[in-house]
Parts: C-alpha cells; structure tokens; sequence
C-alpha cells in the first residue's frame, strides 16, 4: 500500500475535493493500483538524464508590446455563475 | 449514393460543378442525424438550423461566381473541447453543462474563413480522459459497427459521427491516442499532427505539452485537406511552431517505392491480439510487395511509456483544470457558506469519478516528497523514450505498428482501469515524443475494423500521409460502411 485512505483525504483536501465515504475504500484501491504499477520506472537508471517537460525547440515565445483590444466587462461576465456590480459574486471568503 | 456517404473532396468536386448545392448536402447530413442519432449518441449538441442558414449563405457564394475553398459548405463535427462561439462547449462534463465560449479556438477561426459548416459538437470521455467515451456526463456514444461496443475515445463522438455518416469530416484532439484509437475502432481515418503544427488556442487544456487538435475523416485525402486549414503558427499559442506549413494534399502520391519502413518490435509483443497482428502482417506484405524496404527496429523504453504518461498527464491536468473552481465559470454549488467550501462543492458536484481520479493522481505526483520520485523521474523517462524514437529514425522513414492491440470492446463498464490504460501503449509514446501519428483502416478482425498506425519524424507529415495514400487506394477497407448493427 503505497496511500492509505487518510492519505487520499489529505490528497482530496489539496485539489478541493471530496471523495464520498462510501467511495473512498475503492478510490483507494484503484489509486493504489497505479502507483504500484508506477515502481517499474524504478527498474530504470535515470541518473543525469535530461528531464523533457516540452518537446519544443522553443522558449521565451515574445512579441511586440503592443497594446490589443482585450475582452468586455461584459462577455467576460457572460459565464459567472453569480454576478454582482460588474464583477463576479463568490461567498464570503475572510470569516 | 446519398450525400452523407461521400468524402469532402467529392462532394467539393460536386460544390464546384453546381451538381449539387450545400443546402441539399446540409440537409442530407441532417436528415441522417435524425435517423440515426437516437442509437449513435455522437453528439452532445446538434445544430441543424444554424447549419443550414451557412449552407444558404455558401450556396449564394458559389452562385455569385466565387469559388469555394475545399471545405466551404461541407458539414463537420467538432470535439466538444474545442471552443466555437455560438454553441456550447461542455467537454462532456457536467462542469461545463451550460458553458458558452466567448471567443473561437483558432482552428475554428480558420475554418470559419473557408466557410465551412460546424452541424455539431461530439461527445468524448469527460475533459478528454479515457479511451472509450464512456465517461461523457451525457453519454456513452456508441459504435456504428456494433452498437453494443465502444466507439473508442476520447473523441469517440467525432469517430462514431464519421463511421455512422453523422457528418462528412470532423475534428478530435489528441493526448495519449485520442484521435488515432477511436479512428481505428471506427474504421476512420484518424491522424494526430506534430506537437506544434496546429495551435491548440481554444481547445480546453488536458496536458498541454501532450494535447494535439487533428482530423478523423473518411479517407486520407480528407485528412490532408482538414489538416492544410487548421495548420500553422499562431500568436496565441506559444507552443505552435512558427514553421512554413506545406500544401499536405500535394504528399499524396501512390508511391512507396524505396521508402524505410520500420516495424518496432515492442509493439508487437504480448497483448497484441493475434487476429490485428494477422491484419498488419498482411498490410507490411502489401507495402513490400508495393516496392517499401521493411526493417525491423527497437524502441526499448516503451514498457515505460504508459505509466510514464499517467504521472505527466494528470499532474498537468491537476493544474489545468485548477481553473474550474465555480468562479468566473461552469457549474457552482449554491448552498455553500463559504468560498473555499464554495470552491470544494463545485469541484465534486462538477467533476465525474475519472477527472477527480487524474486530478488527485497529479496533485499526488507534484506534492512535496513526491515530485522527485514520479514527476521527475516520468520526465526524465521522456527523454528515453524521444531518444528511442530519434534512434529508430537513424533505420527507416517511418514507423508501422498497431494503433490499438485490440478492436473495440463491449460497452458494458467491466473492463478493468488499470487494464484500459494499458491499451494505449501503441499511441502513448508518440505524445510523449511529440510526433505525427495517423492510423488508417487496414482490415478487419471478425467483421470489426482494425487500424494501422504509421509514425512520422517530427514535422513529417507527408512522409506518413503518403505511405497512408498509398496503402488505402490499394484496398477499399475505408469504402465500407459501418452497419449500425447489434444492440
């Protein structure tokens, strides 16, 4: 067992998730499944290998400072599940 | 034959001499939806009214004298991850159920200057993450060769769209096999370009140094034709590669005499079903009697590549879908006292059980004593693996293998996940390196299509379209229509 269940609420906690406790013995399980699977990458000597994040010969994409029409206050709000006043609406967030 | 059979060039052809109008192609295709949608499922959102208002304005053109670009008037099926102002876009997730773009992606933006025709948006597992499209919040699509099996996924919607005449070209997106694996369980043409060849600007990001926009159609032809549009460098994305993008119809020759073809053992080893092996022996005896050199090569890491993508795919969806948080967009739990319990809700509610599965896996993955140990370890696993493919490319042009080890499976949810995943070892690996990848219809096993990859060098499309051409106007395998059987 590389997570417990305890382990997997904390995980959950971490990405603003909740796992039904009903679930949570087979969302173990299943996520354990995986990262067992994973230990086969320890059969492999990566030491001093280059790691690939992108696959691109590029980097510092740049282009000229110049300023462009942006998005409405508008159509920026068009999707807010709750709007107020020209911005979007969320619950209190300081108690 | 009816309308919604045909291939978008023909029907191109028939633009141009006035045989037929977009209008009556419109409705033909509109027409088969209605009849056929009901057992498919292909799409999440059908728009036949719009559809027929642009066929309209097209036909108008063309009787004003102007000439038609190759797609302008010819209906296709987008993904519902790629955005297009005026339809929704759910990415088959309740999180998204009501969600309306506020700009196009910029394949849209550039279809919409040849005047095509967008009839829909097609269903794919939830964000894109599965390879059956059974996680589509308002799914599962269904296979039109048997509609008690899986259309493959994640872009099942466009596959199955395709296979059941539900559209005559669309466009999938492509992450570990997306594109290329429901094209071969729907006897599509199916092909992920090069990462970079086409901007992914408006598709909603899963792993963005993985994810792809490409094209399934009904021949290779189709494929080159879709990709000439959507290809090319774009400002808003700074990933799309500023590289002059050639004319990939003119790569069409049936020619592969002298060509390398190389034939990665790994991908032939066990797992492979017996019957899809008997399928891609036949296709390389093909290609070699048609004058292909056949050399066998290794791509030693590729018992890797699997699990190597499940590290480096959630951990960068559990950044990109850090977005959905019931803000600015997509679905809030309204009950909520608070904003971070706000937050929570929303996620849980919004999210199925596969997204939550990958987003907790890469939150896991990146966490502090972690990262080390998986995260970087996968990356630097990339590197082998990119390093496999550069060394096959010193023995051949490109490569053949399977697209999937299997045909496409029964619908029914009992396959084992861990199992699934593993099903995507042929395609897998071409994410991680980044290369172009097409899979064509080679044959059948027990009645059921079976495709062939091929694997280019990176920015090599033509290479693979050519090989692709050749091979399918040698056979009719693409010619057959799928029988909306079983069920």
């Amino acid at each position: 067992m590389k997570v417990t269940t305890k382990d997997v609420e904390y995980i959950a906690q971490l990405s603003r998730l909740t796992i039904p406790e009903g679930e949570m013995e087979k969302f173990t399980e299943q996520f354990n499944q995986i990262l067992n699977y994973a230990d086969i990458l320890n059969k492999l000597d990566t030491t001093g290998i280059e790691p690939t994040a992108n696959v691109l010969p590029l980097s510092n994409v740049l282009r000229e400072d110049v300023a462009i029409e942006g998005v409405s206050q508008e159509v920026a709000l068009a999707n807010a599940p709750e709007a107020f006043e020209g911005g979007f609406k969320v619950p209190r967030v300081i108690e | 034959m009816e309308l919604y059979k045909c291939t978008a060039h023909e029907l191109h052809e028939k633009l141009l001499k006035k045989e037929i109008s977009s209008v009556e192609l419109t409705n033909s295709v509109c027409e088969r939806i209605e009849a056929v949608e009901k057992d498919v499922n292909a799409y999440v959102t059908v728009e036949c009214e719009q559809a027929r208002a642009q066929a309209a304005k097209v036909d108008k053109m063309i009787a004003d004298g102007e000439k038609p670009a190759p797609l302008a008037g010819i209906p296709g099926a987008i993904k519902d991850n790629i955005s297009i102002t005026g339809m929704r876009t759910t990415c088959s997730s309740r999180m998204l159920e009501t969600f309306n773009p506020i700009y196009d992606a910029h394949v849209i933006k550039k279809l919409r200057g040849e005047e095509t025709i967008f009839i829909g948006k097609t269903h794919l597992d939830e964000f894109a993450m599965g390879a059956s499209t059974e996680t589509s919040f308002f799914g599962p699509s269904r296979n039109p060769w048997n509609l008690d099996l899986v259309p493959g996924g994640s872009s099942g919607g466009s596959a199955a769209a395709i296979a059941a005449g539900e559209a005559i070209w669309s466009l999938g997106s492509d992450t570990g096999g997306s594109i290329r694996q429901p094209a071969s369980f729907t006897g599509c043409v199916g092909m992920k370009p090069t990462y970079g060849r086409v901007s992914r600007y408006g598709c909603v990001a899963f792993a963005s140094s993985l994810d792809q926009i490409g094209p399934i159609t009904r021949d290779v032809k189709d494929a080159a034709i879709v990709l000439n549009t959507i290809a090319g460098v774009d400002a808003n994305d700074s990933t799309s590669l500023p590289v002059e993008v050639p004319d990939f119809t003119k790569a069409l020759r049936q020619d592969v005499k002298g060509m390398k073809i190389g034939l990665p053992k790994e991908y032939y080893g066990a797992g492979l079903d017996p019957k899809v092996d008997a399928v891609l022996r036949k296709a390389v005896a093909d290609y070699e009697a048609m004058g292909a050199e056949i050399v066998e090569v290794s791509l030693p890491h590729t018992e890797y590549a699997v699990i190597t993508y499940y590290i480096i795919a959630p951990a960068e969806a559990s950044a990109n879908l850090a977005r959905f948080d019931g803000v600015r967009y997509g679905y809030r739990n309204l009950k909520a006292g608070s904003a971070p319990e706000m937050m929570t809700a929303s996620r849980t509610e919004g999210f199925g059980a596969e997204v939550k599965k990958r987003i907790m896996l890469g939150t896991y993955v990146l966490s502090s004593g972690y990262y080390d140990a998986y995260y970087k370890k996968a990356m630097q696993v990339r590197t082998l693996i990119r390093r496999d493919f550069e060394e096959a490319f010193t023995k051949c042009d490109l490569l053949l293998a399977p697209t999937s080890p299997v045909v496409a499976y029964p619908l029914d949810g009992k396959m084992d996940p861990l199992a699934v995943y593993l099903l995507d070892v042929c395609t897998i690996p071409v994410n991680l390196a980044g290369l172009p990848g097409i899979s064509v219809p080679a044959g059948f096993a027990d009645g059921l299509p079976v495709g062939m990859q091929l694997i280019g060098r990176h920015l090599d499309e033509e290479t693979i379209l050519r090989a692709a051409y050749t091979f399918e106007q040698a056979h009719d395998y693409h010619k057959v229509m799928a029988p909306l059987g079983g069920k």
